[in-house]
């Protein structure tokens, strides 16, 4: 039993090194950086698969919580306090060293927010609203719930686009690097590639195995019998409202974690974060991974955004991705990863690899 | 505030409350067929008008509008027999998937086809400047098209569902699908008139619209996300509520442009949503029983 | 089942090939476009133009003998794409130079990056932050957003016009004018009464109107670029608005024109010469390079030619020059000779670089139009700007 759960963690965390050092031996190290943007947005597909596929509570409104992460950090580490040394909120702050001094690129200087405060702040406010719309929207079943994540979704969007200390239309930039721990720092800088990449690939490693463990506890039974027969767990005196909103914060919370190390990667965030194509992208990516099926979102997670990212699919980015959303749905719609798939494919791909790598 | 300013208020109001109804419209039909939300339903209004203005450059406006129409019902009915019709009892989260995988396709086909350019086609009547002026409230004869053509749609749906054999099959079939199949109804062939016939007034709203509106390939989703909100407002299925709802909305938004900056816009129109589905997910004017007995 | 198997092959050969061969004799320029997407009325056109540039110059046998080899990305105007492709283009493609993005809050995300990796960047996006502060490898072909705030604003003093309703919209060119409108206000002796700003895809705009028209405005200002400034004169129109209506520089394309049919009689906008080229006097400096840009545009694509393919036009023509004048393609050299390029007659106007200056467009390179009989004409009224050039 322990065995088994643990492998494939196991596996993932190798699988993690091996690109590395293979980027590294190929002298492609240029590809960590769509590779590391992959991993955050793999964050929120992990999550969203969690609550899609665990909790069978769809969200299309996931962007949001990304947004609302990293709009929130990214606003806290660049709006300068300076003017406002005297308030009180903000000498207190400063005297207890949660307010750093920089520079930027300019010369000038100002005084934000500590990174780590922003990164609290933000997961604090997520969870926070999570927490309110929450409630109520799981009440709502099909049509409903899709229609008022996606309302959600939508106003996210549209207040990010009419405030303008959220930049508005152009997003905020300039945001500083977000220094963890002493000499790891999460910034796009080319010299710390490496270690960016190891920052977000251990973040959904820990997050895979957060998941997993509860996948395989009393809370991932229960939800499993949500997702089955929900008045039926109910009658057996599961509180599946609880367990349903708690899932649903914890998605929002991978969401808004990956948006705010993603912002201090990319060094700004823009609306399009926010926007419900978006949001329908990551539905699409947990729907062709299997709904119910972790690794499968996460092995389509990595693949597509990172294809995408990439630019390979030129003008038809979002064509491809509605394209795939129907095909996956008309014809596979347990998804394209399921786990007999999954078997299969390993015992085929052993042999057609090589053949691909010869072909090219 | 003057009682003019007021009346001016109340016929911008009007206008966008009409068009979201018309859309809202689109959604009701093939709900109640199919107790599906078609999240494709803007596309439909987008294509309309795109093809509409395509035509017209070679023949005249009646002829392209009901060519236009007419093009749309056939997307409508391939959509339906290529991407709905084979499906066996598809899952609700399935079927909002396909369509909106449906409505992206469709998008940026579009974009390939017609490019990002803004079209749109004549007024029907007069000219961009021509008013109608009621003292100093003023108003495009256009509004009156479009709302003269949503009072007509509403008419003829309703005259159909009551009082012709096939509206009442359809109807049949939307209570209950089994029952309809035993009395000889072929009920997926109601689901494909269904999706012909929200295609139809789709593409006749984005024709009467878009002297107004402009019609652009990404034009639908906004509409789509408006016609939701009043479809859902006026209580899912329930048509002539979506024209209620859908003035509802539109003057409260209209309104809302005196208090808030515009740009909140939106945001005020789908909190309201979010709220009516949190207090009232039957909608303002639907019967909650009614609601409970619908298929999710 | 085999999906699967197709995918992984795709995947896999996709890596291998993404490395194409490097020839010594070539020069490798990226353009970041948003070619779809909310933008795609920017990115498309600028695509399109440098298309047909690129394949231009090297039918003449390239820049200095060297073949130019383009590689435009999408962005679909997102900025964590733009910056993903913008590291890919430098560090990867090792271009000499990258043209775009097309927006300004694309730009913003990449300025940094391409700042620290020395690598040019000329974007396409107005926003005035781009090059003020100035960093040394950024530049930016289009006009300055304050130029076209301060003809509009000459203009309204002509007209003896003081109160403006101001409306934009939420995109980020939007956002550039209203904000310039609302600085550069008060010194040129005009009141903002009202200034509202809406979603850019408003499908009808008469509660917005009609509140700036309460407020008391003269004259309406609008800011934006997509189908909604057809809207907003069309709805002032029918609303019995009769004052005039400005538009912004983003006006610059008949389309809209077309689209807004009567109500556009008599709207008054700033913009590059480009929609005027054939009424331009025969000795005006930049009417050849118009006429030609215009033809060749037209005669390729079908569509009018609009003042942002212009954009595109002109950043390729910079680096084209530059890279001539400094007889080799390497970043440093072409960066210096950029800031050493004066007097260069562009679509937008003559360039005039210098280190302060990675613009180089002065006010001159706005003209002020209106609309006549559905076509664009120069304003009768003679700007008081010298240098502008003068139509009866």
């Amino acid at each position: 039993m322990l065995r088994s759960k643990f492998l494939p963690i196991i596996i993932f965390v190798i699988a993690i090194v091996s690109v590395q050092v293979l980027t590294g031996l190929t002298d492609k190290a240029q590809y960590l950086t769509q590779l590391t943007m992959t991993g955050y947005y793999s964050l929120v597909i992990i999550g969203l698969c969690m609550l899609i596929g665990y909790a069978g509570q769809i969200s299309l409104g996931h962007a949001g919580f990304f947004a609302i992460g990293g709009y929130v950090s990214a606003f806290l580490t660049t709006y300068n306090l300076a003017p406002h040394k005297e308030k009180p909120l903000v000498s207190v702050l400063s005297k207890t060293g949660l307010l750093g001094s920089m520079q930027d690129l300019y010369g000038g200087d100002t005084m934000v927010v500590n990174p780590w405060l922003a990164c609290i702040a933000a997961v604090a406010v997520t969870v926070l609203i999570a927490y309110i719309i929450g409630g109520p929207i799981l009440k709502l079943k099909g049509h409903y719930l899709a229609m008022a994540t996606l309302g959600f979704g939508t106003i996210v969007y549209k207040v990010v686009l009419a405030t303008s200390f959220f930049g508005a239309a152009d997003g905020l930039s300039d945001i500083p690097g977000f220094k963890v721990l002493p000499g790891l720092e999460v910034s796009g800088k080319p010299g710390l590639r490496v270690q960016n990449y190891y920052i977000a690939w251990g973040l959904v490693a820990l997050g895979m195995l957060l998941l997993t463990n509860l996948i395989h506890s009393r809370v991932g039974r229960a939800l499993r019998s949500i997702h089955s027969a929900e008045d039926a767990a109910n009658a057996m005196g599961i509180n599946t409202g609880r367990y349903k909103l708690n899932i649903f914060v914890l998605s929002a919370v991978f969401a808004a974690l990956a948006g705010v190390f993603l912002t201090h990667y990319n060094g700004g965030i823009g609306p399009s974060e926010a926007s419900i194509m978006k949001s329908v992208r990551y539905v699409a990516i947990v729907a062709i991974g299997g709904m119910a099926n972790l690794w499968g979102a996460l092995a389509m997670g990595f693949v597509l955004n990172f294809l995408s990212l990439r630019g390979y699919f030129g003008s038809y980015d979002d064509a491809i991705f509605g394209v795939i959303l129907i095909l996956i749905m008309l014809f596979a719609p347990e998804g394209l990863l399921r786990r007999e798939v999954f078997q299969g494919l390993k015992k085929r791909l052993s042999g057609k690899k090589s053949a691909g790598g010869q072909q090219a | 505030m003057n009682i003019e300013l007021l009346s001016q208020y109340l016929v911008a109001g009007i206008t966008y409350g009409t068009i979201y109804a018309i859309v809202a419209i689109g959604f009701n039909i093939i709900y109640n067929a199919t107790g599906i939300i078609n999240f494709a339903q803007g596309e439909f209004v987008m294509l309309g008008g795109m093809i509409a203005v395509s035509l017209h450059t070679f023949m005249p406006l009646p002829a392209a509008i009901v060519a236009a129409v007419l093009a749309a019902m056939i997307i409508g009915a391939l959509i339906e027999i290529i991407f709905i019709r084979w499906l066996v009892s598809p899952s609700v989260l399935r079927m909002i998937i396909i369509t909106i995988g449906i409505s992206i396709f469709v998008r940026e086909a579009a974009l390939h086809v017609w490019g990002e350019a803004v079209r749109a086609l004549p007024y029907f009547t007069g000219s961009e400047v021509t008013v109608i002026s009621f003292g100093n409230v003023h108003i495009s004869p256009q509004v009156l098209w479009v709302t003269g053509i949503a009072a007509i749609i509403v008419a003829l749906l309703t005259f159909f569902f009551n009082y012709t054999l096939l509206g009442r099959q359809m109807r049949a079939c939307s209570s209950n699908r089994d029952a309809a199949r035993l009395c000889g109804i072929n009920a997926k062939n109601m689901v494909t008139l269904s999706f012909v016939l929200s295609a139809g007034i789709g593409a006749l709203a984005g024709c009467v619209v878009s002297p107004i509106t402009y019609v652009q390939y990404d034009s639908g989703t906004g509409l789509a996300i408006k016609g939701f909100t009043v479809a859902i407002l006026g209580g899912l299925g329930n048509s002539t509520a979506a024209i209620g709802a859908g003035l509802i909305l539109g003057i409260l938004e209209s309104l809302c442009v005196m208090v808030l900056p515009t740009a909140f816009k939106d945001v005020v129109s789908i909190s309201v949503l979010l709220l009516i589905l949190f207090v009232r997910p039957s909608g303002i004017f639907g019967s909650v029983e009614a609601s409970r007995l619908k298929e999710f | 089942m085999k999906a699967v198997k197709i995918l992984a092959v795709l995947l896999f050969s996709c890596l291998i090939l993404a490395a194409p061969a490097l020839a010594k004799d070539t020069i490798k320029i990226g353009a970041i476009l948003a070619v779809t997407g909310p933008a795609s009325f920017l990115g498309a056109p600028e695509a399109k133009t440098l298309e047909m540039l690129v394949e231009d110059i090297n039918k003449k046998g390239g820049i200095k003998g060297m073949k130019v080899e383009l590689i435009i990305k999408d962005s679909g105007a997102s900025p964590e794409k733009a910056l993903s492709f913008a590291k890919q283009l430098i560090e990867e493609d090792k271009v000499l130079a990258i043209i775009g993005p097309s927006t300004s809050g694309e730009t913003m995300k990449i300025k940094s990056v391409a700042e620290e990796a020395k690598a040019i960047l000329i974007s396409c996006a107005a926003a005035e932050v781009i090059v003020n502060p100035v960093a040394k490898y950024v530049f930016k072909t289009p006009q300055m957003d304050k130029h076209a705030v301060i003809r509009i604003f000459e203009q309204m003093k002509v007209m003896k016009l003081a109160k403006a309703g101001v409306l934009s919209s939420n995109t980020g060119f939007g956002k550039a004018g209203k904000e310039q409108i609302e600085k550069l206000a008060a010194e040129h002796g005009v009141q903002v009464v009202a200034s509202e700003a809406y979603d850019s895809k408003a499908t009808d705009l008469t509660a917005e109107v009609t509140k700036v028209k309460a407020a008391g405005a003269e004259a309406i200002i609008n800011w934006s670029i997509e189908p909604a400034q057809a809207i907003v004169i069309k709805n002032a129109r029918q609303l019995g608005f009769k004052g005039p209506i400005f538009q912004s520089h983003g006006f610059g394309n008949i389309k809209y024109v077309e689209a807004a049919g009567e109500a556009a009689e008599g709207v008054i906008f700033p913009a590059g010469r480009l929609l005027i080229a054939d009424v331009l006097p025969k000795n005006h400096p930049q009417k050849a390079l118009l006429t030609k840009y215009k033809k060749d545009y037209e005669s390729k694509f079908k569509e009018e030619a609009s003042t942002f393919g212009g954009h595109a036009y002109d950043a390729m023509l910079i680096l084209t020059k530059a890279i001539e004048k400094a007889g080799k393609a390497d970043k440093e050299a072409v960066r210096n000779a950029i800031e050493g390029l004066t007097g260069l007659v562009g679509t937008a106007g003559t360039f005039n670089f210098s280190a302060q200056d990675h613009n180089g467009l002065d006010i001159n390179a706005f003209e002020m139009l209106t609309v006549k009989k559905g076509k664009f004409e120069l304003l009768a009224t003679p700007a008081k700007k010298e240098g502008a050039s003068k139509k009866k």
